[in-house]
């Protein structure tokens, strides 16, 4: 009798297509971080929004790695109806790394100009509050002579789950191709306290908003199931290897509708010298 | 013949040609203090201009004349009157009214020494990566031969990054007489679910693979450093005829590896394990099974 050792079919049930060697990770975007903003940009110090989330609480911790604690500064940036949760945790960080602290209430100038759009929906409200955050992030790197750094990741890039022009401004962002899942598996490894890494995701716009509540799937399903479409896995085959039809359909939908996102704005082109159509340079030319 | 390799990998600073220079010499100089010296120092692909230039290419590329020009005076300013050696360098040509992806052998040679200092060859690159994060044959052309070449130490060849990826491209190199192959390569950094890089994994399966099969020295040197986000991959190293890698690189460290190479050594691995004779006994019949193929798919 012949024993057969079968190879194991890919299944929607593993999550080793997620795996991820988060020393070597970090290890990698340390070097990133200092490689882009210290040799390429001539900057020393980084300047990060601190929500008190798990993605800019891993962007801190990565920064504090690469350019040392004392090069780092948090700015956290509430709005009047943000959770007190997400400062406290933006200040156990701050704690922990021993990096410089800065808190800008972002209210008075939100409600400035809300005050004049008194039927903006939660959605416009939250684009403004993301903008600002922006304008904020941006000029208090200016008064510090630093970089800001980005901190959204690759399932929420891939969703278009952000503020187009705004948390996708920063000029780097060392989580840009870390799915969610692999951000919480490098956030333990670096340290960031479980408390952060544990609770549910939230852009802490709205009051008892989460993002898994927003997207109608969890991450550990959406990130599987993005996994196998960016490497060309078609519908069928999704739906063959076990994935449920209508979360198929969700995160197909969610990043279908959102390229657009990923890009910088659409630019007539007249000439054969079009920026970025014919006359290409790259970002660090 | 015994000679020493460096390999060296090195952090260029993007498309400024001189600055890589000025550093290129200062590495000739220290180099040259080292006990052993190298008699032969490989730069990576694109080392005087960094890799990612897209458009930029035109505006940095250089003929060959005037790169062996550029380097022979940088070495001749950081090191003594009598002093040689050869270099294996990648840069950006303008050749003929194109532009390719290079890499040059040259001898550099001080105004005191009695070696001659000249271009032994220039190798095109012959695979163009254009896919993912590569744009390659939208800015450079395309090599048309892999060639063998003699130099100071040994039967030589070059070949740059992705030439290496098929295999086909250093059994040329090996049929055509090569007991060094220099592989110069600028390889971006992808895949971390492994215990190290994805692209390393596979250099590292390759280049071995090259050295066992053909009998072959294999000196490899990596680009390092980050541009826009992509980060290369460094590692270079020595590999002997028996495929052992002798010395290797950090991943992400400017620095150089250095190895003793004995050509017997060639030899005696062939002896051992004849597969390029082997090879070259089945040549006409291979070349055969190519013309078939080249005609078309074939499906029997």
């Amino acid at each position: 009798m012949w024993t057969v050792y079968r190879a194991p079919r890919t299944s929607s049930c593993s999550s080793a297509s997620l795996a991820i060697n988060a020393p070597l990770a970090i290890d990698w975007l340390v070097e990133f971080l200092r490689d882009e903003l210290i040799r390429r940009r001539g900057f020393t110090r980084a300047v990060v929004g601190i929500s008190g989330g798990v993605d800019s609480s891993l962007t801190a911790y990565l920064c504090a790695k690469a350019l040392g604690p004392e090069n780092v500064f948090g700015i956290r940036m509430p709005y009047r109806t943000s959770s007190p949760d997400s400062l406290r945790h933006a200040q156990m960080v701050v704690d922990d790394l021993g990096i410089h602290c800065d808190t800008v209430d972002i209210s008075d100038a939100v409600d400035g100009y809300l005050a004049n759009e008194p039927d903006a929906d939660g959605r416009r409200r939250g684009n403004v509050m993301a903008r600002t955050r922006m304008i904020v992030l941006f000029d208090q790197s200016e008064k510090r002579n630093a970089l800001p750094i980005g901190t959204g990741n690759k399932t929420e890039r891939l969703f278009g789950y952000f503020t187009w022009h705004a948390d996708d401004s920063p000029p780097l962002n060392p989580l840009g191709d870390l799915f969610k899942t692999q951000v919480w598996a490098l956030s333990r490894e670096i340290g960031v306290p479980d408390e952060i890494v544990d609770k549910p995701a939230s852009a802490d716009l709205v009051v008892g908003q989460t993002d898994e509540g927003d997207f109608g799937i969890t991450y550990e399903r959406a990130d599987r199931i993005l996994y196998y479409l960016l490497r060309g896995y078609g519908r069928e085959r999704l739906l063959r290897i076990g994935f449920p039809a209508d979360e198929v359909g969700l995160v197909t939908k969610r990043v279908a509708g959102t390229h657009w996102k990923r890009h910088l704005p659409t630019s007539a082109m007249l000439s054969s010298t079009s920026i970025n159509d014919f006359y290409l340079r790259p970002v660090d030319y | 013949m015994v000679f020493e390799v460096a390999a060296a990998q090195i952090k260029p600073n993007k498309a400024s040609y001189d600055k890589n220079l000025a550093r290129v010499g200062t590495l000739f100089g220290e180099l040259h203090l080292g006990s052993p010296r190298p008699n032969v120092i490989a730069l990576p692909e694109t080392a005087l201009t960094g890799y990612f230039l897209e458009g930029g290419v035109r505006d940095v590329a250089r003929s060959a004349q005037t790169v062996f020009e550029d380097l022979l005076s940088v070495y001749r300013a950081n090191v003594p009157k009598d002093a040689d050696v050869d270099v294996v360098v990648g840069f950006y040509e303008l050749a003929d009214g194109r532009y390719f992806n290079s890499a040059m052998y040259a001898t550099l040679s001080g105004v005191a020494s009695i070696v001659e200092p000249r271009i032994c060859h220039v190798h095109h690159k012959y695979f163009l990566p254009t896919y993912g994060v590569f744009d390659e044959k939208r800015f450079v052309s395309r090599g048309r031969t892999i060639d063998a070449f003699d130099t100071r130490f040994g039967r030589s060849a070059m070949l740059v990054c992705e030439d290496v990826w098929h295999s086909v491209a250093p059994t040329i190199a090996a049929l055509k007489g090569a007991q060094v192959i220099y592989v110069l390569s600028a390889s971006p950094g992808r895949e971390f679910t492994g215990d190290e890089v994805g692209n390393l994994s596979r250099w590292k399966r390759l280049l071995p693979n090259v050295a066992d099969e053909h009998g072959v020295f294999v000196v490899y040197s990596g680009l390092v450093g980050f541009e826009g986000g992509k980060g290369f991959t460094g590692s270079s190293c020595v590999v002997d005829p028996w495929g052992v890698v002798r010395v290797e690189a950090p991943v992400t460290d400017e620095c150089a590896v250095q190895a003793e190479i004995d050509l017997d050594d060639v030899a005696i691995a062939r002896a051992a394990s004849p597969m390029l004779a082997d090879l070259e006994a089945s040549l006409p019949d291979i070349v055969l099974e190519l013309e078939r193929v080249s005609r078309g798919p074939c499906r029997s």
